[in-house]
């Protein structure tokens, strides 16, 4: 029972639970077991709550015993990405700048999690700060693709999706700015889900950049996505960008196919760059549409091709200002100050001058000693990009660039229900293969980012294997606050396919 | 458009970053090659266009001038790398 | 003393934290003098996570406030963020407005009873909503020298009232901050207090200096920091004129030849001093802060805040002069102790039919006793119907002012009515006719003013007062004046 526990979806394990054919204890234990025999090669956990996770499944078993009302996800582990708020527990954002940081409150998501009596089971790994698309960027380690040990996850979330993919835990929650859900989930083979902006609360995330990111479920079937998203979904006056527009029920209708369905392709889409072995697994996904009824339309997304350009601009900035924070006076990494007072003492010498302030220099080592080089390479960009003299230049025509692919976006959702195309130009390339290529790196965001900058929804799903089993991921976007449409699109796609059900032999 | 080493020395400050001379020539060349990169978007005519600060269109997020509690004294400075019974401490400000 | 061969061109930046009962982006209470560091939360400690959300009381006294300042509202408004590190400023940057400002183009008038300037109305560039950052203390502990912050204040709505560079002596400067905090208590939007710090000034001032050829040159601006009260405002700019032309005269220097300069006023030593040059210049990279979204006001909602401004200093100055008659000197000194005088004037004024006395009083009067005790109006215990009980009888000749004195100091101290202190001080109305039998009775006694008076020293009648009142005090000296000299003329 405990091994193929782990293979059950989070949907079925709920059915499971409230017919009591197993306990949460049991459930916990299975997904425990499994951490315990396959994370020290994956990595997908920076920490992992074997005690309290266990004491939560037995107080939600003893509150299911004794009839107390439970919440929706009652029993079911769950990973919590190291980027959201959790009071008393250490929140590092993959960063030594917060290595021993520990909120005084809870993200409204992880509210959402508790409310819901679902199992926080560990805190997963992640680019540092959310900058990244394969988990290099973790100040405390790689994780690796539980498909191949020797490559990476795709990130920021990349913890997240390898702990799906290795079967460690059935739900998972990431966070998602230019692509940080749905391409380690297109790498990893599971489902990820970038919901609309403003629809689920960012109060208690731990910023990147705040008019892009956004928290989303990840999971291993379109259906507990959907289950996923409507526990965590919803306004918030916490958070003034927060929409105020009601949570479908989207488990309710996210097993019905929709009728008269027009799917968009976009031909710039399938140009030199991308995989061959994904083009055609695209386009076979566009042939199970077409077989399920769905008309298909040619669109045009004329700016598309500037949306990088665009994101590693307005990104930057952004974070620029959210990292501003991080400078050692009242919390994070603080640099030794008779290291610092040394070196200064030695600089005034040899200079003969006033040199730099000790409070200064403190938030330099701080900040330089604190974060990785992709983000001070992020900082740098950004504080750069609105310096005096460049911000019409860089920001402001960044912001305007934005209006033009929000426009693309307005006219093809007049034409079309969901964009379908690639999430990823290659499949998960090898660990230090791009890192000393930040550009590259960059435009692993290539079919993402757009998404972000329109605050359109969009969902990752798996759709195939490379001939080096690595998995492909089919992209669906949708307009704003269409979720509903776009869990019921992917899950007419996964209920006539099977590639959501492959799973890695780990190493 | 390129960077100089000393445009990157500023920014750096600007950044209360702390490069080494190698660190600043890599960072100098890496933000140069991005820099030309995301300068693709002058070749976009925006004369006329609005700016998109927002991925929302949301306005007027205001709320009651309603009280909460505030987390006690330990709690603010639980984290202060330096910090007495009161107050956060920081190297001092000169000048002032 | 012959015109100094420059003009003085000051403008000033007034902060004034906002009377809210929490601070402007998260809900912690903004009260002055709780123990450092108890009045925070995850927001405005700038916590990984913590999200800012809009006071609506602070936006609504902002507009209130721009109103009174006669400015122009914009239809949209956003919040920039305003990027330094200090370590007061835990985010690293001040949501602050850059660009679009909830209000604009504005003035104050002002005007001097004493005639230092003329009357001028000093322009207002635009008034704006931001937070407030902690504080810093200094400290030294085993020979390193520390700063302890303490974020209390942090993210306390402020107004920043900026004004046009219009004042041209420290005397208008002066009157324009009074009457500025005088506007805002009228409208109690801020305690206005520059010991506690709910009100604080910059100023920026330089020099246009006169040339033999009449061009006029002007010299560098400076900023000036760290004035505690109006006082030394006034000082800090004396002083700063002065040495600016000293300057002017050594150097020659213009504005744009050296870089704007910062001086912070030593109210010990009475001097401005250099502040330590700053690491860089400030490059504040503004852009617009992307946790907060815009607020629209449509013409409707501010013409509704416009209908709540109360009568505001300026117009009831002008009120008190034409419709109750008083001098404008008077006006002025009623207006400047605020709403409540002027409400207790104005319910005096027409309880007793007579503005001119009521303004005497309170102005004579009310407003000493108000000194001497240093109490606020609401702790003055005779109310204004008290009062002009006192003020009728004076005026139906019961008893004259001085009289009337005693009966408001016993009304003070006794806490009675003026009826029941005048009888306590034996003041009585003196009956008709036994105010005719005393003025016969002295009148016989007298045959020598009845002599004077019958050979035309009318004059003369004046010995008779004296005795007539020291029979019976309570007489009133210009009846008993009248009524001997008819008695005389009658003999």
């Amino acid at each position: 029972m405990q091994n193929t526990m782990i293979d059950l979806s989070a949907t079925s394990l709920l059915a499971k639970l409230q017919s009591g054919e197993v306990s949460s204890e049991e459930v916990t234990t299975a997904f425990l077991g499994r951490i315990n025999a396959v994370e020290s090669r994956v990595g997908a956990f920076l920490k992992v709550n074997s005690e309290s996770a266990l004491q939560a499944a037995q107080a939600v078993d003893e509150k299911r015993r004794s009839g107390t009302p439970l919440g929706k996800l009652a029993g079911i582990p769950i990973a919590v990405k190291d980027i959201l708020c959790t009071e008393g527990e250490a929140t590092t954002c993959g960063s030594r700048m917060l290595e021993n940081y520990v909120p005084p409150y809870n993200a409204t998501v992880v509210e959402h999690l508790l409310a819901s009596d679902a199992i926080v089971i560990g805190r997963t790994n992640m680019d540092e700060f959310a900058m990244g698309s394969s988990t290099e960027n973790s100040a405390y380690k790689p994780t690796c693709n539980p498909w191949d040990l020797e490559r990476i996850p795709g990130g920021s979330s990349g913890g997240a999706a390898a702990c799906l993919a290795a079967a460690m835990t059935p739900l998972s929650i990431g966070t998602d700015t230019g692509g940080s859900i749905r391409q380690p989930a297109a790498l990893c083979g599971i489902v990820g889900l970038k919901p609309t902006y403003g629809r689920v609360s960012r109060f208690g995330l731990v910023a990147f950049a705040s008019s892009l990111d956004q928290v989303g479920p990840m999971a291993t079937t379109v259906e507990d996505t959907a289950l996923l998203l409507e526990t965590i979904a919803g306004h918030d006056q916490r958070d003034s960008t927060s929409a105020k527009i009601d949570v479908p029920q989207y488990t309710a209708s996210v097993n019905s196919p929709l009728e008269n369905l027009t799917i968009g392709v976009v031909p710039s889409h399938y140009q030199d760059g991308l995989d061959t072995e994904i083009e055609s697994s695209v386009k076979e996904a566009i042939r199970v549409y077409e077989s399920l009824g769905a008309t298909i339309k040619e669109i045009e997304m004329p700016h598309a091709q500037y949306g990088i350009a665009t994101y590693y601009i307005i990104a930057p900035c952004e974070a620029s200002g959210n990292l501003a924070r991080y400078d050692g006076a009242h919390y994070g990494y603080r640099t030794d100050r008779q290291t610092m007072l040394d070196e200064l003492a030695e600089e005034a010498n040899q200079t003969d001058g006033a040199g730099e302030s000790p409070l200064v220099r403190m938030y330099r080592k701080s900040r330089s000693e604190g974060f990785g080089s992709e983000v001070q390479r992020r900082v740098m960009l950004g504080t750069y990009a609105l310096s005096e003299g460049y911000y019409d230049a860089y920001y402001l025509k960044a912001l305007k660039v934005r209006r033009l692919i929000r426009a693309d976006y307005d006219a093809a959702f007049d034409q079309v229900d969901c964009i379908l195309g690639p999430v990823t130009a290659s499949p998960a390339f090898r660990r230090g293969e791009k890192t000393n290529d930040p550009l590259a790196m960059y435009l692993e965001d290539l079919y993402t980012v757009n998404a972000n900058l329109a605050g359109v929804a969009g969902i990752s799903l798996p759709c195939g294997l490379t001939s080096e089993n690595l998995p492909i991921g089919l992209h669906l976007q949708a307009a704003p606050f269409q979720e509903e449409k776009l869990l019921q699109v992917a899950n007419m796609y996964q209920s006539a396919t099977d590639w959501h059900t492959r799973r890695p032999e780990i190493q | 458009m390129s960077l100089s080493k000393e445009d990157v020395q500023r920014v750096s400050l600007l950044a209360r970053l702390k490069l080494s001379d190698d660190e600043l020539t890599t960072m100098t060349e890496q933000l140069g090659q991005i820099v030309s990169y995301v300068d693709k978007l002058s070749e976009l005519d925006t004369e006329g266009v609005e700016p998109m600060a927002h991925a929302l269109d949301l306005t007027n997020a205001l709320v009651d001038d309603e009280p909460h509690e505030s987390l006690p004294q330990e709690k603010a400075l639980q984290n202060a790398p330096n910090s007495d019974d009161e107050c956060f401490r920081v190297p001092a400000v000169l000048g002032e | 003393m012959t015109n100094p061969p420059y003009d003085v061109i000051i403008g000033l930046e007034v902060h004034v934290q906002l009377r809210t009962n929490t601070k402007l982006f998260c809900r912690c209470r903004t009260e002055f003098g709780n123990p450092p560091n108890t009045l925070t939360c995850p927001v405005c400690l700038g916590l990984p996570g913590a999200l800012p959300v809009m006071n609506r009381k602070a936006y609504e006294l902002s507009v209130k406030t721009a109103l009174a300042l006669n400015c122009n509202i914009p239809n949209f408004t956003k919040w920039d963020r305003k990027q330094y590190y200090y370590p007061d400023l835990p985010k690293g940057y001040q949501i602050s407005q850059f660009d679009l400002p909830m209000s604009e183009n504005g003035h104050l008038a002002i005007s001097s009873p004493d005639g230092e300037f003329e009357d001028k109305n000093v322009g207002i560039i635009r008034a704006h909503l931001e937070e407030d950052a902690g504080k810093s203390m200094h400290d030294e502990v085993q020979g390193l020298a520390d700063t302890r912050i303490d974020l209390n204040r942090t993210g306390t709505p402020l107004l920043e009232i900026v004004s046009e560079p219009d004042m041209r002596s420290a005397q208008e400067a002066r009157a324009y901050l009074q009457e500025l905090r005088l506007l805002l208590t009228y409208l109690d939007v801020s305690d206005c207090n520059m010991q506690e710090g709910s009100l604080r000034v910059d100023a920026n001032v330089n020099l246009h200096v006169h040339t033999e050829t009449d061009e006029k040159i002007a010299t560098p601006i400076v900023e000036v920091k760290n004035m505690n009260s109006f006082r030394a405002v006034e000082r800090a700019l004396h002083y700063e004129v002065k040495r600016q032309y000293e300057i002017w005269q050594e150097t020659g220097n213009r504005i744009g030849d050296v870089p704007k300069q910062t001086r912070g006023w030593d109210d010990n030593a009475q001097l401005t001093r250099a502040q330590r040059e700053k690491e860089e210049s400030s490059d504040y990279r503004y852009f617009p802060d992307p946790d907060l979204v815009p607020v629209t006001i449509t013409n409707e909602q501010i013409e509704a805040f416009q209908r709540q401004i109360p009568e505001l200093p300026a117009a009831l100055r002008e009120k008190l002069v034409d419709e109750f008659s008083l001098t404008p000197y008077t006006a002025d000194v009623i207006v400047n102790q605020g709403p409540e005088v002027v409400t207790y004037f104005q319910s005096l004024a027409e309880h007793t039919g007579d503005a001119k006395q009521a303004g005497n009083w309170v102005q004579g009067e009310v407003l000493r006793v108000l000194k001497e005790e240093d109490w606020e109006l609401s702790e003055f215990p005779i109310s204004a119907e008290g009062l002009a009980d006192l003020l009728k009888a004076i005026q139906q000749g019961e008893l004259n002012n001085s009289r009337g004195k005693e009966v408001f100091a016993e009304m003070l101290s006794a806490g009675t009515s003026a009826a029941d202190a005048m009888a306590a001080l034996g003041i009585e109305k003196v009956d008709d006719s036994a105010l005719e039998d005393l003025c016969r009775e002295i009148v016989m006694a007298n045959p020598k003013v009845i002599d004077d008076v019958q050979s035309g020293n009318e004059k003369a009648v004046g010995a008779l007062i004296g005795q007539a009142k020291q029979k019976n005090p309570n007489v009133n000296p210009g009846q008993v004046r009248q009524i001997c000299l008819d008695i005389i003329n009658a003999l």
